[in-house]
């Protein structure tokens, strides 16, 4: 019996521990962002002035613009930011949020070959796509409804390509986040619209290189919105608030400018007061 | 070769340097599956038990379902779970998604139908030998099922590792139910996911090498725990 | 003779077209009845249909007063715990007290000698020791009916006797025992009274002196003659 009860007692043990280990209920709000956000490093240089500020914790979950955006409409965020203006304005005028505000903007880049078969290296994103398409150079696409994946298929478009009738085996829709994108297109030696940062703080580069910078039509505004309280009475208004008055404050406006990578600045406030 | 061996240095350095972060992932993961497994187990143990010396109506069909659900997909377990406690689904009042516990919740979803079978598959076998001589002594069959599953508890303590084992490698419903986020609901496997598809190959690959690493040390206490209990209790 | 403790009448089993019990009708009354009979004749069946684990296809066992039983079978089972928690196991059952069962259980295995080896893990017991403590479980029940199938069969000689005193002295203790044996000289020390099963019926039933001495029918005869060495 003494065996018994020495199992009995390590199993409440263990459970015990299990259960004590939990952090302690804490202050927190969740802010549904988008994967490019999250790996370019932003929120981990942003956010710990935030909590020293506020003492609020900021619970990222990062998905693509259209995840993020149906994730609030289900009430699961409490704030969004994102990078998609039309979808955005849209989420507003729907009622699930309460205002859209500028924060900061950073630009696209198409990442391809350093050899660049196409030749679609220079300032110009829509002659590039271009060049692209009639090479029929392989070009990996997101295709995951996010801000970027958004973008690049307006660039097409206004590049005059209709994608249904381009479509072929050199444009690859993989489904995935700007990191395994990057991934692939590496592997494949392809051509792709990234975001700076992403570029910036992605390793596996391989054989590419940045080959279509510069051009104005490539600058990514970014929006931040309160989850509507209306729709959601759940969402913690308050707080949620404090973080939005915060991003677009002259403190919080500072420290995105002060985010670097190996020197270069990748984002660009501009939150109107 | 050489893609190898830098991350193994890099991997050696950052548990050698007990680095708080890659602690604090580490610690995360156990809690989540040890918590879920712990749950699974009193879920799972007297389903499996009753299954195998119960007598009722339907009691094929849930051995088959049980058989089958071992199979459950973790991304479909996540979504399911994710649903279920979404705010717009019907547990999304106690705000759980996007905690451990949600994570918690996910992982003892899949790994209960795993316990079960597995507990049933060895009571079964321990019925098989004991039962007339539990009846001649006039266990019930909840009796018996009770005491069967104290008699068998090594071979269940590998069930229970089995599960661990399937918990702790996940990835699929704790990513989706979790979020992934920074501190919070980052574990070993999302964490790889993540880095991997930040291109950060060798931090990635120096957290598989201590999934791996944790994977068989459950797998030789495991065997252990049996040669042991050979010797001591026959 | 004493009045019979249980009548069968009509007892039949078959399972799966083959017939395993064949209408078997049986008084028993002696105080220690043993079952004999060639391989495969049904006594371990018979056995197993008194004590209850199965079922009869038609017939019917007949009790003019319920006897508590305990069986103790060919090959003990002991579970993976200590022999005295072997032995109070069917008295938890029963509901009595964790102290009481211990007094009990003690008792017990004082009897059959076995009181030293009470915290040892049972399993790792001999085959010998194993069987006593099976049979220490049954006595601690204290059954108005032991009831035994082969229980020296997988046993070395000394314990094999071991055994037999054992089962003697719960006998002598006011059980009533039935059991099989294919060993001979054990039936002929144990029993007052043999049933001899051939082809799942009944083919004799006689004192134990009688049966030895002057088997009445072929099959028996044909029987004594090759088992006795």
């Amino acid at each position: 019996m003494t065996s018994r009860r020495l199992f009995c007692t390590a199993i409440a043990a263990m459970g015990l521990l299990v259960a004590t280990a939990s952090r302690a209920e804490e202050r927190f709000i969740t802010v549904a962002s988008t994967t490019s956000t999250e790996q370019s490093g932003l929120f981990k240089h942003l956010l710990p002035a935030f909590v020293k500020a506020s003492g609020i914790q900021v619970r990222v979950v990062a998905l693509g613009t259209g995840q993020a955006l149906d994730m609030a409409r289900r009430g699961d965020a409490d704030v969004v930011f994102v990078h998609d203006k039309a979808a955005e304005e849209k989420f507003v005028a729907e009622g699930y949020g309460v205002k859209r505000q500028e924060v900061m903007y950073n630009d696209f880049i198409v990442v391809g070959p350093t050899s660049d078969p196409a030749r679609a290296a220079g300032k110009d994103i829509l002659e590039g796509l271009r060049r692209i398409e009639s090479a029929k150079a392989p070009f990996v696409s997101r295709g995951d409804k996010s801000g970027t994946h958004a973008a690049e298929r307006r660039y097409w478009k206004a590049a005059g390509v209709d994608l249904d009738k381009a479509r072929g085996p050199w444009y690859r829709d993989t489904g995935s986040g700007m990191g395994p994108a990057l991934n692939t297109a590496s592997s494949m030696n392809a051509y792709i619209l990234a975001d700076r940062g992403t570029w910036l703080s992605f390793k596996n580069r391989g054989g590419l290189g940045i080959v279509v910078e510069g051009d104005t039509k490539l600058f990514n505004q970014y929006g931040v919105i309160l989850v509507n309280p209306a729709k959601h009475p759940h969402v913690k208004q308050a707080d949620g608030q404090k973080f939005i008055d915060w991003i677009v404050s002259a403190a919080g406006q500072q420290a995105i400018a002060e985010y670097k990578i190996g020197g270069e600045q990748l984002f660009f406030p501009n939150a109107k007061r | 070769m050489n893609e190898f061996n830098e991350p193994l240095i890099t991997a050696w350095q950052l548990v050698a340097g007990g680095d708080a972060r890659l602690a604090d992932i580490v610690l995360l993961s156990l809690r989540v599956s040890v918590a879920a497994t712990l749950i699974a187990c009193v879920a799972g143990m007297p389903i499996g038990a009753l299954l195998a010396v119960g007598r009722f109506p339907g009691r094929r069909a849930l051995i088959v379902l049980f058989n089958g659900l071992m199979g459950l997909p973790p991304v479909v377990v996540g979504l399911l779970v994710y649903l279920l406690l979404s705010r717009a689904g019907p547990l999304g009042q106690f705000g759980l998604l996007f905690s451990p516990i949600a994570m918690v919740i996910a992982q003892a979803v899949l790994v209960t139908p795993i316990v079960a079978a597995l507990t049933r598959q060895v009571i079964a076998d321990e019925w098989t030998e004991y039962r007339e001589q539990l009846r001649s002594l006039g266990a019930s069959r909840t009796r018996a099922a009770a005491t069967l599953l104290w008699d068998g508890r090594f071979s269940l303590s590998t069930s229970a590792l089995a599960g661990f084992g399937r918990a702790i490698a996940e990835v699929g419903a704790v990513m989706i139910v979790g979020g992934n986020i920074d501190g919070v609901t980052r574990v070993m496997t999302t964490t790889i996911a993540l880095e991997t598809s930040k291109g950060d190959l060798p931090l990635a690959l120096a957290l598989g090498f201590i999934l791996i690493t944790v994977v068989l040390v459950i797998n030789a206490v495991a065997f252990a725990l049996r040669g042991w209990a050979e010797k001591h209790w026959g | 003779m004493s009045a019979a403790w249980l009548a069968i009448e009509g007892l039949s089993l078959t399972e799966g077209g083959t017939c395993i019990i064949d209408d078997v009708s049986l008084r028993l009354a002696a105080k220690r009845t043993v079952v004999l009979g060639p391989n495969g004749a049904g006594k371990s069946t018979l056995l197993r249909l008194i004590h209850g684990l199965l079922h009869p296809s038609t017939g019917s066992l007949r009790w003019p007063q319920p006897l508590t039983q305990a069986m103790v079978f060919q090959r003990p089972i002991m579970l993976r715990t200590t022999v005295l928690a072997n032995v109070v196991y069917g008295l938890k059952l029963k509901g009595y007290a964790a102290a009481e069962c211990e007094r009990r259980g003690r008792q017990a295995l004082a009897r059959v000698g076995l009181e030293a080896l009470e915290q040892r893990p049972a399993r790792l017991l001999s085959g010998g020791e194993q069987q006593r403590v099976a049979l220490a479980r049954a006595w601690a029940l204290e059954p108005e009916l032991l009831i035994l199938d082969e229980p020296t069969a997988s046993l070395d000689p000394a314990s094999s006797r071991e055994v037999e005193r054992i089962i003697k002295a719960i006998a002598d203790s006011g059980a009533r025992i039935l059991m099989t044996t294919h060993n001979l000289g054990q039936a002929h020390r144990l029993a007052e009274e043999i049933v001899f099963i051939d082809n799942a019926r009944i083919a004799e039933q006689a004192l134990v002196a009688e049966f030895f001495s002057k088997p009445r029918t072929a099959a028996a005869q044909d029987f004594l003659r090759e088992e006795t060495p």
